[in-house]
């Protein structure tokens, strides 16, 4: 990522394929309140790793995480999620990501004692959240990787926040993109405060990921583990890395894992 | 509906066919007639044993029963003591902002 005069270039991962990228790009192009819009509409290759210009926009202070714009964000998630995808789009990609995470953990650390909770929490897993198979949701538009970091706001006064980021972008279950902050409450890390400022945002916007009233977790149980066992994933092979003990969140995360096993997950609504 | 004790909004759930409210800012929950014993009932028809939780996790807290009348979190989610110093721990601030 390079920012130069207002303009923000990105790089995207080597092996990035074009005809998966070109479409999310334009996706962006065409939800200019919802997604920031690129300068350009299609990548360019650069030496071999594809390249995409973006206005630049102020992000989210990562040293304040009270000024966390939890309803604006899950405004523009109920926004994209009930716009019909302007251009076909391949499928988000979350469950790829996390699936790709536990590899790495079960590759690196075999025989961390936090490793076999976690294996044990992502095999209970229906299929599609281990992205072993389609998604059950072929048509809502997905952000797939949805977190603090993906909003910003450009730089004229009266301009709200837009999300960022379109690489994993793509046609999904929703319930997704809510499953990072349900993560994080569920494991006691997110304030049940926070939580239901987003969730009611969520459903005030319409959001088709949870049901409008009653029980949000009927849909959000599944995707909800899955990045439960991804974060906790990717915090065990970083901490292995580091040669370094798990920190206490970490361990609230592996913790929450292990507690999976004792309760099954909720039957899908019909 | 205002919580009868700190006047912020309170929050319907249904669980199990049962309606309750929970305040969102002090957590109280408010039962209207009939629903204590409606929950008594559920709850003795969830006499079956939870399975043990898993052996790796000696320290976790028991697992909280899927209790019908449960609030919020999911059944495997962390007791909800209020421990959001969390909040202020770097690793966590870095965890909101990351893949």
């Amino acid at each position: 990522m390079v920012h130069h005069a207002g303009t923000v270039a990105k790089a995207h991962a080597p092996g990035t394929d074009p005809t998966h990228l070109t479409p999310r790009l334009a996706t962006a192009a065409h939800l200019p309140g919802v997604l920031l819009p690129p300068l350009a509409p299609t990548p360019v290759d650069l030496r071999g790793r594809l390249v995409t210009h973006w206005p630049y926009g102020t992000p989210v202070d990562p040293d304040d995480p009270d000024a966390a714009p939890w309803e604006a964000a899950a405004t523009l998630l109920a926004l994209l999620h009930r716009t019909p995808a302007p251009v076909p789009v391949p499928p988000m990609r979350g469950p790829a990501k996390a699936a790709h995470a536990v590899a790495a953990l079960r590759a690196t650390a075999p025989g961390h004692p936090a490793t076999a909770p976690v294996l044990r929490a992502w095999a209970a897993l229906p299929a599609w959240a281990r992205g072993e198979a389609p998604m059950p949701d072929t048509v809502t538009l997905c952000h797939g990787d949805f977190h603090l970091g993906q909003l910003v706001r450009p730089p004229s006064p009266d301009a709200s926040w837009l999300l960022i980021d379109i690489d994993d972008l793509g046609t999904g279950v929703p319930g997704w993109d809510l499953a990072r902050p349900a993560a994080w409450y569920a494991c006691g890390l997110l304030a049940p405060d926070e939580w239901h400022r987003f969730l009611t945002a969520y459903r005030a916007a319409g959001g088709p990921a949870v049901p409008r009233d009653g029980d949000p977790w009927s849909t959000l149980d599944a995707p909800a583990r899955a990045l439960t066992a991804q974060t906790a994933a990717r915090a065990v092979t970083k901490a292995v890395a580091a040669d370094r003990p798990l920190d206490e969140v970490e361990r609230s995360l592996v913790d929450a894992c292990a507690r999976m096993g004792a309760v099954r997950p909720p039957s899908p609504p019909g | 509906m205002q919580c009868p004790k700190c006047r912020a909004p309170m929050h319907t759930y249904n669980r199990n066919g049962v309606q309750i409210e929970q305040c969102t800012g002090c957590r109280g929950i408010f039962l209207d007639y009939g629903e204590l014993e409606s929950l008594t009932r559920l709850e003795s028809q969830w006499a079956q044993p939870a399975p043990p939780a898993p052996p790796a996790a000696p320290a976790a807290p028991a697992p909280p029963q899927a209790y019908p009348a449960a609030p919020q979190p999911p059944a495997w989610g962390a007791p909800h003591a209020g421990h959001y110093g969390h909040r202020r721990h770097k690793s966590f601030g870095h965890m909101l902002f990351s893949s």
